[in-house]
């Protein structure tokens, strides 16, 4: 077990590594980028441009430059954006809290509904609800989720707001669980709901096909042949067994979310999340913004593949030895 | 005489196919008493397994028709509610089926998996299932049992597998075993420790066994009573002599032919069967078996045989030869080398 958290981390090292090398170059290599012209504002001298470059260390070699940024990254922290010139150590981490609130709570939502869904599709597998549930998770997977968080938006905040229904939808915008947790699930509700519409279909359709597979196994014939009732089947046997890819696809859907891929559901409802912040700094090619934010969804990533091993490992024993 | 333990009146059960209706079993009937061990013998597709399933209604596809009566106990099965026929599952009737590599549940320990069987059918708390499990694992010999009950499936061999298979069949102290091709899937020395286990538990146990093969092998050593299946139908059917000893199907000749035998000298290669089983959407008219049967004559394509009694003694066959005719032809099938030399 040791062993493997170990291994785990120092993987996830080189793979942190590997990314960031990655990005800085993917970065300078691109044609007609100059920060140091970017920062020196319009029609500079060239001795504005050269102090500038001095002073962000960009005269220096490229194998220098990545040295100098990872070290006011990971040791001084304090990187400064080539933008805004704030600090990009402080700006991520307020924005990883509104990231994570949204992340998890459509997580939840997206974990009941798309088992419900799932399972439910598969026993009713000959009736009417069974196509019926997987056309809906169709478009559900198919609908654009800008498009979704625009009309949520127009119905809740203008429309029908007067109404009954949505006179309690706050205005957009992120308030802290801390300062006031109310007011946190108000505002996230909808975001939530918008966000995990793509991946309950999507899981509801994963999980009703692994069903059905698990369902023609020799051992779930065995269990029914043990005289067990075909509540104690479904849930013990049949989805137990379903859930390992679940789990799977799970942890790095999950992780791409935390690390910035929630980017859509972030700029619609206006929450000033890490997706958002990606956005800002591809828009102006921000270096120090992208690296971070790059190196900071990498983490979660490799750490959610490290937890999907392990989740895995308990899910199936067979894994364990190996 | 005794209520038979098992009564199959007249089973038929069909597929609806896109093709077609295909009728798996074609109106079978049977019985099997108390403690008796009976085998039923056919090649693949014959319907030995859908009729066995069928006693213990586990087919689930939902294009299944069913008609006829299973008896059990005096009890008609087919008329039993889902809930009812849980109780014979596992309880009364216990089933072990081919592949023990997939028939176990890779996630739960084995402990876990016949823990849960007893839990379903006895009220009994943790330690006593726990002890109980181990004391089955002991009876079908595996060694080291109150270790090896924490163990997952993967962590078996086949063979050891097909023991747990057994242990699990046998937690509930069945009437009934059902063995599906229990050795099918296992090497050879291994299914003799099967079938010699299955003949030492069916002992102690006292239950029926009906032992499904493909192999008159197998049945040879343990069954009382042989069943043999061609088409969805039983074609022959008497005690283990008879069928050995004076078979009357020539499909059961057949059978008998393609057995590799060691008692005689290995002077040719065996005779297979030749052709395929006929189609069970179209059944051809007459004898199903006429288009690969050697001994076929007239009456052969226009009219079906009825399986009846024709030597006595409760064996029984579906053809029209007669008996001097099938003891005059079977030893050109099942021993080429002895007729020629006769």
């Amino acid at each position: 077990m040791a062993a493997f958290i170990i291994r785990r981390l120092l993987w996830m090292l080189v793979v942190l590594f590997a990314i960031s090398v990655l990005v800085f170059l993917i970065f300078f290599a691109t044609p007609g980028v100059d920060p140091a012209r970017q920062m020196a504002g319009r029609n500079p001298s060239p001795e504005t441009i050269r102090s500038i470059k001095h002073e962000f260390g960009l005269d220096r070699s490229l194998p220098v430059r990545y040295g100098l940024m990872m070290k006011h990254m990971f040791i001084s922290r304090d990187l400064i954006s080539y933008g805004s010139h704030t600090r990009v150590i402080p700006e991520i981490l307020s924005a990883t809290p509104v990231t994570l609130s949204l992340v998890f709570g459509a997580a939840v939502i997206w974990i009941v509904f798309s088992i419900l869904t799932g399972v439910a599709a598969a026993v009713l597998r000959g009736t009417i609800f069974d196509p019926f549930l997987m056309i809906l998770a169709l478009i559900g997977i198919s609908i654009p989720v800008f498009w979704l968080g625009e009309v949520v938006n127009l119905v809740t905040q203008s429309r029908l707001h007067d109404s009954f229904l949505f006179s309690w939808v706050p205005p957009l915008g992120y308030t802290p669980l801390t300062q006031d947790p109310f007011m946190w699930f108000k505002q996230l509700f909808f975001p939530w709901l918008t966000l995990s519409v793509l991946y309950i279909g999507f899981y509801a359709r994963v999980l009703r096909a692994n069903l059905i597979e698990t369902e023609s196994e020799d051992y779930i014939r065995t269990a029914r042949a043990k005289g067990l009732s075909e509540r104690r089947v479904l849930f013990r046997h049949t989805l137990r067994t379903s859930m390992i890819t679940f789990v799977s696809l799970f942890g790095l859907d999950f992780a791409v979310l935390v690390g910035g891929g929630a980017l859509l559901t972030e700029v619609v409802f206006g929450l000033p999340g890490v997706g958002l912040l990606t956005y800002n700094s591809l828009t102006s090619l921000d270096l120090p913004v992208i690296m971070t934010t790059v190196v900071y969804a990498a983490f979660f990533i490799t750490l959610a593949s490290a937890l999907v091993d392990l989740v895995y490992a308990w899910l199936d024993p067979r894994v364990r030895l190996a | 005489m005794a209520e038979p333990l098992l009564e199959v009146k007249d089973l038929k059960v069909s597929f609806r196919t896109e093709d077609g209706l295909v009728r798996a079993v074609d109106g079978i009937s049977f019985t099997v008493d108390e403690g008796e061990v009976v085998g039923i013998v056919g090649e693949s597709g014959s319907g030995k397994s859908v009729t066995m399933m069928s006693v213990m209604r586990l087919i689930t596809d939902p294009n299944a028709i069913y008609e006829g009566e299973i008896f059990y106990k005096g009890r008609n099965l087919m008329g039993f509610s889902k809930d009812a026929m849980r109780e014979v599952r596992g309880e009364e009737i216990a089933m072990v089926f081919q592949d023990p590599m997939t028939s176990l549940n890779p996630v739960y320990t084995i402990g876990w998996q016949i823990e849960e069987q007893l839990n379903e059918h006895y009220d009994l708390n943790k330690g006593q299932a726990r002890r109980r499990a181990i004391e089955l694992l002991a009876q079908v010999g595996i060694p080291k049992p109150e270790q090896r009950i924490d163990n997952y499936p993967h962590q078996f061999s086949g063979g050891m597998r097909q023991r747990v298979m057994i242990a699990l069949a046998l937690s509930c102290n069945p009437d009934l075993l059902i063995a599906d091709e229990p050795t099918t899937a296992l090497d050879v020395t291994i299914q003799a420790q099967i079938l010699e286990l299955i003949k030492n538990l069916k002992r102690d146990f006292g239950s029926a066994v009906v032992l499904i093969t493909h192999d008159l092998g197998v049945v040879a050593d343990i069954a009382d009573r042989i069943l043999v299946m061609y088409a969805g139908r039983i074609v022959e059917e008497g005690d283990k002599e008879q069928i050995f000893y004076d078979p009357q199907h020539p499909y059961t000749w057949g059978l008998l032919g393609s057995i590799a035998r060691l008692d005689r000298p290995r002077t040719r290669r065996l005779t297979a069967i030749a052709g395929q089983p006929p189609s069970l959407i179209n059944r051809p008219r007459g004898c199903s078996f006429r288009p690969r049967c050697p001994q076929a004559f007239d009456r052969c394509s226009v009219e079906d045989p009825a399986l009846t009694a024709k030597v006595g003694g409760g064996h029984l066959d579906a053809c029209h030869l007669s008996v001097e005719d099938k003891r005059a032809r079977r030893d050109a099938t099942i021993n080429p080398e002895l007729a020629e030399s006769a």
